[in-house]
């Protein structure tokens, strides 16, 4: 680890060096910001050149996006300066951080999509005559705008009937449509194929000649090493440092990111055989779906836990949407023993065994308003039908069992979900599937966002369900966790399986390696 | 401090009932008579009785609209739905010799189709529930129109006078109909679970997808539902006017029945379905218009007078309000325990 810090440090004061001999375009000098007790940045600093196209990264929570809003004013900083041009700035608002010279353009296009391609461009800043707007004049500079980033399409048809990447090749002329210094780009490239991610690729570089400044946020490592001149990488808030793209290795960015190193990372002793005799349970036969995920294949036995690991964006959401059936395949088969899933309803698949815990517990898990009892009871309630209910001393059973069982904390069973702690709420979700008993229970990012003991506990669990015969695919972002009690990991990398390692193969150390390669 | 938990906890329930037993207080001390209720011919009456008899269609319209707000949409063509099935109960009766029953499964029928168009609209093709039943809400008046040829058709039928105005047990049979209506409504939302797939898709309708609930078809069924009740109404309105109205019958309706879920504490947002709540949010307004009406306020104050106390129920079951008043009453609370403290101190010293 120290040679490693040793080797950053190097660098980075290379880095520093080169820079220090030109006045650096933007310069952000320990920028710190909190919220109710969470440090999101602590005393980040970073310089960007004119001509320079920078890198942000880090995984989910580093606090990539925070640095970016409290950049263009959208939050308020608690400490630190933002030298823009040499120039003191303080942005109030996103506007206000155009008008000074720094623009952004976001993963999911701001644009309007109901309205013509013109007034999106011209949408902050009309052109008037005689204080009335003059629609001529705005076709006139919405047509300038274009030429800029090099598009040559219809202005006045509505925005919506593009493509995605028209759309946001137009939401960067609009970011450049006020003498923009600074380009911003939030990961534009995550609903682009490749040919469109070329011609992104080809602006960047036409603008990073004309002098512009780029922040370039993105999860794929490939598109950073084609494109990148430095990289500036965030972990929990802190900035690990700047390093010139082409002089770090792809395991010592992958190792910055997820804060291991390699070396650090000596195999340790997990069992990861399987005991009884392996039946097969979930087959996925050459599954894929376009702009989705690649196909591929994966069997999951009876008694086995098969993690899911990749960095944010790799495709392990995906694949777990793709193997529940929730996300349609376009081609490939799934199947849950001896029923074909293919083609089948989501009732179908929970009355056959399958169950799915989602990242998103808020949008996608919980019902805030109702009950724990009716949150709990919903799953197994939907696969009987509305017609056959369970009866209120049933469901007061299951769900005092449950309680007890995962030590769910909260006052009584009535009380609404949306008022229990992150880690209960995740318990009730488990415990709704559980009650079900499910052959096959896929977990995306089980621990996400719940505090240590909660986390604990729910590694307790999965690993008693696989004792007792359950399959398990879980999907997530901490390494550490997955070696812990995985028989088998599924590595993704930018939407299709690398790799799967097996038994003693498993191992922090691989899972980045693999990563990495 | 039991009691004290008590109403908090059932104080969302307890508000609407507590603001109706106050209207209808306010409403005897004014006028003399309001409360009593006397038996003429084995018959109740009185202004009480007079409530719940004209509440009666606003009731069995309300009850639908609850469930389709429950799903988080909205039934705008309630209103021309009770034309529709009066007019089609008019001329069936005047122009053809079906029996009465027949009649009436008619009119229901066509509360039903109308409910299915609306529900097409919003679950199938995803109009947002507004619209879609815009539409059904300015046509609606058009097919009553034509199916009424632009007359007012009046009828006469032993059956539909009994429905409209006749009595059963001291009560008017109508009123029974209600009741009928709204415990068959309770038991099926809650023994069965279909209330609870209601509000989990109202509440988070990608999460119940992933649990499996399929949320379409539970939608189109609260719309038909909401059809279905309010045939019921226009059946009963044309039966107490002997005669269908195309222009007039139900006008406003819908308005009334969305208020009242919404006195009973339900979100537009969707999520919870307060039945019997919205039944009392019902009798809020019938007491309120009844009240005005017999009060002997000038007839152009009216709307403005039922208005205002409108606006005071919400304004007092509003959670900010709530918030505000609890506040006040803490910090009287605390401010007189630390008096008596203080005062303890001075006490124990003296």
């Amino acid at each position: 680890m120290s040679q490693l810090v040793n080797e950053t440090l190097m660098v980075k004061e290379t880095v520093e060096a080169a820079q220090s001999a030109v006045r650096p375009l933007l310069e952000i000098k320990y920028l710190s910001k909190s919220f109710t007790g969470v440090q999101a940045l602590n005393d980040v600093s970073l310089q960007i050149q004119q001509g320079e196209i920078r890198a942000l990264l880090g995984e989910n929570g580093a606090g990539k996006s925070t640095l970016i809003k409290v950049l263009t004013g959208v939050y308020p900083r608690d400490g630190g300066e933002i030298l823009l041009d040499g120039s003191l700035i303080s942005a109030s608002d996103s506007g206000h951080a155009q008008r000074l010279g720094i623009s952004t353009v976001y993963q999911e296009v701001n644009l309007i999509p109901t309205m013509s391609v013109m007034e999106n461009l011209t949408l902050q800043h009309q052109e008037k005559t005689f204080g009335l707007i003059s629609w001529k004049k705005a076709e006139v500079r919405a047509r300038e705008l274009l030429a800029q980033v090099g598009l040559d399409i219809d202005p006045l048809r509505q925005l919506d009937t593009y493509s995605i990447a028209i759309q946001q090749l137009v939401a960067i002329a609009r970011a450049l449509s006020t003498q923009a210094k600074m380009l911003i780009l939030d990961e534009p490239t995550a609903s682009l194929d490749s040919d469109e991610i070329k011609q992104l690729f080809d602006l960047m570089a036409r603008l990073k000649s004309e002098g512009l400044g780029i922040i370039f946020v993105t999860h794929f490592l490939d598109q950073v090493y084609s494109i990148t001149d430095s990289i500036t990488v965030l972990r929990n808030g802190e900035c690990i440092g700047t390093f010139k793209t082409a002089e770090l290795s792809r395991s010592d960015l992958v190792s910055h990111m997820v804060g291991k190193s390699l070396e650090d990372l000596a195999p340790t002793a997990h069992d990861h055989s399987i005991k009884r005799e392996r039946t097969e349970l979930l087959q996925l036969n050459n599954v894929g779906k376009q702009r989705y995920l690649q196909p591929l294949n994966l069997s999951i036995a009876a008694g086995e836990i098969v993690g899911v690991a990749g960095l944010l964006g790799s495709g392990r959401t995906e694949l777990c949407e793709l193997a529940y059936g929730s996300v349609k395949p376009d081609q490939g088969d799934v199947t849950l023993g001896k029923h074909s899933l293919t083609k089948s309803s989501l009732r179908h698949a929970i009355q056959v065994g399958m169950g799915y815990c989602p990242e998103d517990r808020k949008q996608d898990g919980i019902v805030a308003e109702l009950s724990v009892r009716e949150n709990m009871i919903l799953a197994l309630q939907a696969s009987k039908g509305w017609w056959s209910p369970i009866s209120m001393a049933e469901q007061q059973k299951l769900v005092e069992e449950m309680i007890q069982r995962l030590a769910i904390k909260t006052p009584d069973m009535d009380k609404p979900i949306g008022e229990l702690s992150g880690g209960n709420q995740q318990k009730v979700i488990l415990a709704r599937w559980l009650i079900t008993h499910p052959a096959l229970l896929i977990l995306d990012e089980p621990t996400r966002g719940i505090d240590i003991g909660a986390h604990h506990e729910i590694i307790q669990i999965i690993k008693e369900l696989c004792e007792q015969g359950m399959g398990l695919l879980v999907a997530s972002s901490e390494l550490e966790e997955l070696v812990m009690f995985a028989h088998r990991v599924v590595v993704m990398k930018d939407h299709h399986k690398v790799s799967e390692l097996h038994g003693d193969e498993v191992s922090e150390q691989a899972i980045l390696r693999t990563i990495a390669s | 401090m039991k009691k004290h938990n008590f109403l908090h906890k059932h104080q969302k329930t307890l508000a609407p009932l507590l603001s109706l037993v106050l209207i209808i207080l306010v409403t005897a001390s004014i006028t003399p008579g309001f409360l009593s209720l006397r038996i003429v011919d084995g018959h109740l009456f009185g202004s009480l009785l007079d409530i719940l008899h004209r509440a009666t269609p606003t009731a069995l319209v309300a009850l639908g609209m609850a469930v389709v707000i429950g799903t988080r949409g909205i039934d705008l063509s309630v209103g021309a739905v009770i034309a529709i099935s009066g007019a089609v109960t008019a001329v069936l009766t005047v122009n053809t010799d079906f029996p009465v029953w027949l009649v009436i499964l008619c009119a229901l029928g066509t509360g039903i189709i109308c409910g299915l168009w609306n529900g097409i609209l919003v679950s199938v093709f995803n109009i947002q529930p507004i619209v879609a039943t815009l539409i059904l809400m300015v046509a609606g008046r058009g097919i009553a129109q034509m199916i009424t040829e632009g007359q007012i058709v009046t009828f006469h039928s032993d059956v539909l006078d009994a429905i409209g105005n006749g009595y059963f047990l001291a009560f008017p049979i109508r009123v029974w109909i209600a009741i009928g209506m709204i415990a068959l409504t309770v038991l099926v939302m809650r023994k069965t679970a279909l209330g609870l797939f209601i509000e989990a898709v109202g509440a988070n309708v990608r999460a119940s997808r992933l649990v499996g609930i399929e949320a379409r078809l539970l939608v189109l069924s609260a719309y038909v539902f909401s059809g279905f009740c309010a045939a019921m109404s226009g059946i009963i309105l044309a039966a107490d006017i002997r005669g269908a109205d195309a222009n007039n019958a139900g006008l406003w309706l819908e308005l009334d029945a969305i208020l009242a879920v919404v006195l009973a504490g339900a979100s537009l947002a969707g999520g919870r379905i307060y039945l019997l709540l919205t039944i009392v949010g019902v009798l809020i307004i019938q007491t309120l218009t009844t009240a005005i009406l017999t009060s002997g306020l000038p007839a152009q104050y009216n709307l403005v007078v039922k208005a205002t106390i409108i606006l005071a129920v919400l304004l007092i079951q509003s959670p900010k309000t709530r918030q505000w008043l609890s506040g006040i009453f803490l910090k009287n609370k605390n401010a007189g325990s630390a008096g008596k403290a203080s005062t303890d101190k001075g006490s124990t010293r003296a």
